[in-house]
């Protein structure tokens, strides 16, 4: 097959197939060199960036949400386009008609946009509420199943977080397709895919696949719809550089005007966006300024998205994160780097538009990379802050070279795999839960399997794991069944159409489960084999505090004693989570990765034995408890790199924060030590990392006074956030963490 | 069994005592009494933990991804020459590890087991604290020609050396001081790289934790202008 545009093009499998990997690999151009050809901002750039600050400093006024548009239900084409400055724009497409007006989604559930239009002053529509009275959305749905056990596990928080009130997200669409092969392609090849299946048996996943081809195929259309109200026809194939961005734009805004996932991701895109550009440069039709101006056009729409949620859902995923992640560099299965110039014109969006959480940007790091790429990765993370690492070396193996992350850490084969995601049980609590027979004394609930409460003065470790390994059987078992009630109903009430129309039809998905409070578990029990823990008894004999004297090996100083404790739990959970069969027999994964529900699930949770007092904080993902490294950085590194991959396929996060005074004396210093930390940390075999280049006292001076600092961003746990939208609470956590400083 | 050695405590990332990513071993024991001295709490022997070689070394092992090509093991202190059988056993065993070795010292010892010592050690971090025997004899307690010497004897074993000087405001931050330190600097062929650090007192609160006094407690920080006008000179 051939089309005029992909003159110029190298053919092969792509034009008969869609194939967008194998269109990059026969097109991509290696880039090895340094960052010194980089573009800075143009006036036209700067202009419409002073625009968008000054809706963002406007937005912060009105307290977090500018304008919500509750008369319609969003969706592809309900809205009338909308602008920031028309004639200024080279990328165009906005969620609803204005900038930063949200749109209410009520399709995952209605009570939770009926309270998030109330937390922010507002009233859903009666029209909207008239119609979806008669609609059963996601959350009826997984209401109506839910058991009496499953409810009582998410109201004493054992299990938070579930996807069961809005979109489940976590699916990226290979928003790619649009731009190389124009939507009436792609309506094609989904109209031979569904001819296909009168051949099959029509059982139930056969009619399942068959209508969810009907509905896939009706908003390709309506995503052309979307397109032509703002005057572009994206049937055939993109012509240009800018046409190929627009176009994947369109693709990505069809599907957050469709879905309000918690996160919503871009995929990997730079470098199949480079193809074009260079081809335009070649043919004299766009200059390097030009190539980033594009970028930034790009990721200013990017930056300006958003979504309405309620102030409990900002409690576990704080300061108003989409996850637009883009997955940067990384290697190809052929030895060469997936790097191009514009992976640096990605990346240097951070310095023409300001440092900024969104888009997520995660650099897939190898230690093959090219030195020009690694330098300038780290430089970016020194002065911004706004980057996230993950290792290519144990994901490329697994998922080939066409991988992006969705969320956070969670890889998938582009176009080819999706999840459902299953945020977190709170490990900690179930042993609290364990050790008192099935009473969960923070909300005085009986829950899971009812026994004695552990006996004796001390806890003896032996005693304590044979009951913990009781409950981690029962709660996975019960996990996996939440789960699957939980997105059988996501997938009949509330299916994502567009995105998935963006994948192959036969497509590999994954459960992804989680664990938040590993540090805690791993010292509480290395407490308990390690040093003397006491039981402290209230007077029904629960036991509610620990007392515990002694010294004991603590988790972030890579000493094999504990570490191995932590490694060896996950591996138990989710050898357990495999016992239970999964809904459409996805692959049960496990993420060791908490967002910033890390201080939710520690309020939730009683004294611990390794010290921690009732309510404090967790720390976040597979961190290591604050302030309990005694060998500095790379120790703490250690320990977390021993977390096995092989257990936890959906990603283990780890957020490090140094200061620059202890990354090096000079600035060419602090860059080669810091790609020394990466290149280490994923010889370990570690997954993933965020990094932070700052001193405490910087936040807590935006902590005093936030109005100065309105643009400092810094990575929390598998993304970035603007520090002052995080809660009060949330900031005085990560204010407290460890910093690593030179002594 | 080698004698163990008295360690203050490790430091898994350093990244200012010695080029790269450094596995830092702060021994105990220190045969002066700087009063600029920001690392009091180890100069007693006694206290901390015993290690044996081997032991340090397996650790340092567990870092070795992070050195790239020149990083490495740092003993600093304390002062690690007081240790120098132990601290030679360290550096031997590293470098049939293929690890990298790094001596950070004040130069005031040089006998048999340090010229041992010395053998293994691929780099020196060497205090010049003062220029004039004076000033050193009064604020550090030996004389200006024990690490003169140990300059010397570096030199003729072709030693890589980086010269470091504490500048302390009243005391050393003159023009004449730093042009003093460039002509032993210059000197020295062996040494290629030389480094000023500002005086800091961030080590007050352990002087006050020891309950002892900080002797420069009244001596201000330089200013970074300073810092900057003093590196340019030399």
């Amino acid at each position: 097959m051939q089309h005029k545009n992909w003159n110029g093009f190298v053919g092969g499998d792509w034009q008969e197939n869609i194939n967008v990997r194998d269109f990059i690999q026969a097109n991509y151009t290696e880039y090895l060199g340094d960052d010194s050809f980089l573009a800075g901002a143009t006036k036209r750039t700067s202009a419409l960036m002073k625009k968008i600050e000054a809706l963002f400093a406007l937005e912060r006024q009105f307290g977090g949400v500018l304008d919500i548009d509750t008369a319609t239900v969003s969706s592809l084409t309900a809205y009338s386009p909308g602008y920031i400055d028309k004639d200024n724009e080279i990328i165009v497409g906005m969620q609803t008609n204005r900038p930063l007006k949200r749109g209410v989604n009520p399709f995952g559930g209605m009570r939770m946009a009926k309270q998030a239009c109330e937390a922010y002053g507002y009233k859903l529509g009666r029209k909207v509420e008239e119609e979806f009275r008669f609609r059963t959305t996601h959350n009826d749905g997984v209401f109506r199943a839910y058991t009496d056990e499953m409810r009582q596990a998410r109201k004493c928080h054992v299990i938070t977080g579930l996807p069961d009130a809005y979109g489940r997200g976590r699916i990226i669409g290979d928003y790619r397709r649009v731009a190389l092969y124009g939507v009436d392609r792609l309506i094609e090849e989904k109209k031979k895919d569904k001819d296909a299946l009168k051949y099959g048996a029509f059982d139930t996943e056969h009619i399942r696949q068959d209508e969810e081809l009907f509905q896939q195929i009706a908003f390709l259309g309506y995503l052309k719809e979307m397109a032509l109200m703002y005057g572009f026809d994206i049937s055939e194939p993109a012509k240009d550089a800018k046409e190929a961005i627009q176009w994947t734009y369109f693709g990505y805004l069809g599907a957050i005007k469709e879905q309000n996932g918690a996160a919503m991701s871009l995929g990997r895109v730079s470098s199949f966006f480079d193809i074009y550009i260079e081809r335009d440069i070649k043919n004299g039709t766009l200059t390097e300024e030009g190539a980033q101006e594009l970028f930034d056009d790009f990721v200013m729409k990017l930056r300006i998205a958003r979504h309405l949620r309620t102030p409990e859902y900002n409690e576990l995923f704080g300061g108003d994160p989409m996850w637009i992640t883009e997955a940067v560099g990384g290697m190809g299965e052929d030895g060469r780097a997936l790097v191009t110039k514009s992976s640096f014109r990605v990346l240097n969006t951070l310095y023409t538009l300001g440092s900024s959480p969104e888009p997520n940007l995660t650099v897939l790091w190898s230690n093959a990379l090219p030195e020009g790429f690694k330098n300038y990765c780290a430089k970016v993370s020194k002065d911004t802050d706004s980057i996230q690492y993950e290792n290519d070396d144990i994901m490329r193996p697994i998922y080939g070279d066409d991988y992006a992350i969705a969320c956070c850490v969670s890889a998938m084969k582009i176009g080819k795999q999706m999840q459902f995601f299953g945020a977190r049980c709170n490990l900690a609590k179930l042993l609290l839960i364990a050790i008192n027979g099935g009473y969960d004394t923070t909300s005085g609930m009986h829950i899971g399997p009812q026994m004695p409460v552990l006996s004796g003065d001390t806890l003896d470790y032996d005693e304590v794991m044979k009951r913990f390994d009781t409950y981690i059987a029962w709660l996975s078992n019960l996990y996996v069944n939440t789960m699957n009630v939980i997105h059988y109903m996501h997938d009949k009430y509330c299916y994502e159409k567009t995105q998935m129309a963006l994948h192959d039809t036969d497509v590999h998905r994954f459960m992804a489960f989680g664990i938040a409070g590993l540090s805690v578990v791993a010292d509480s029990l290395s407490a308990i084999k390690y040093a003397k823990v006491g039981a402290v008894r209230d007077k029904n004999g629960f036991i509610t505090e620990f007392n515990t004297v002694g010294d004991f090996p603590k988790f972030g100083n890579d000493d094999d004693r504990v570490d191995l404790i932590a490694k060896d739990m996950t591996h138990k959970v989710i050898t357990e989570l495999r016992k239970t069969p999964t809904y459409r027999n996805a692959e049960h994964t496990l993420s060791v990765l908490t967002i910033t529900s890390n201080v939710m699930y520690g309020k939730n949770t009683g004294a611990t034995p390794d010290g921690r007092k009732a309510s404090a904080p967790f720390a976040p993902g597979a961190n290591p408890m604050h302030n309990r490294e005694e060998n500095g950085a790379l120790a703490s590194l250690n320990s977390v790199a021993k977390i096995s991959y092989d257990d936890c396929r959906d990603g283990v996060s780890n957020t490090f924060s140094i200061t620059p005074e202890a990354l090096g004396k000079t600035d060419d210093e602090r860059v080669s030590n810091l790609v020394g930390i990466l290149d280490g940390y994923f010889a370990k075999k570690a997954h993933h990392i965020n990094i932070n280049v700052l001193n405490r006292e910087t936040l807590m001076k935006a902590y005093e006074n936030p109005e100065a600092y309105p643009n400092l961003t810094i990575r929390v746990s598998g993304y970035a956030v603007n520090f002052n939208k995080l809660s009060r609470e949330q900031q005085r956590e990560v204010i407290s963490r460890t910093f690593h400083e030179a002594i | 069994m080698s004698k163990k050695g008295a360690v203050h405590s490790i430091q898994s990332l350093g990244t200012v005592d010695g080029p790269g990513i450094r596995f830092v071993v702060f021994l105990r024991g220190c045969n002066l009494r700087c009063g600029c001295c920001h690392n009091p709490d180890t100069w007693d022997m006694l206290g901390g933990t015993e290690y044996s070689a081997e032991e340090i070394v397996q650790k340092a092992i567990r870092y070795k991804e992070y050195f790239g090509s020149q990083g490495g093991i740092t003993l600093s202190g304390g002062e690690p020459l007081l240790q120098a059988e132990f601290a030679k056993e360290v550096f031997a065993l590293a470098k049939k590890n293929g690890i990298n070795t790094c001596l950070d010292t004040s130069g005031s010892v040089l006998n048999n087991k340090v010229k041992e010592l010395l053998r293994f050690t691929d780099r020196v971090l060497l205090d010049i604290k003062y220029t004039t025997d004076e000033d050193y004899k009064k604020y550090a307690g030996c004389s200006l020609s024990a690490p003169l010497e140990f300059l010397d004897y570096l030199e003729k074993q072709k030693i890589p050396t980086t010269i470091r000087q504490v500048i302390i405001p009243t005391l050393n931050d003159s023009e004449e001081n730093i042009k003093a330190l460039k002509s032993i600097i210059q000197k020295h062929k062996n040494v290629d790289s030389a480094e000023l650090l500002p005086f800091k007192k961030i080590c007050q609160v352990k002087y006050d934790n020891m309950g002892i006094e900080f002797p420069f407690a009244h001596i201000p920080e330089p200013t970074h202008d300073l810092m900057e006008k003093l590196k340019t000179m030399l």
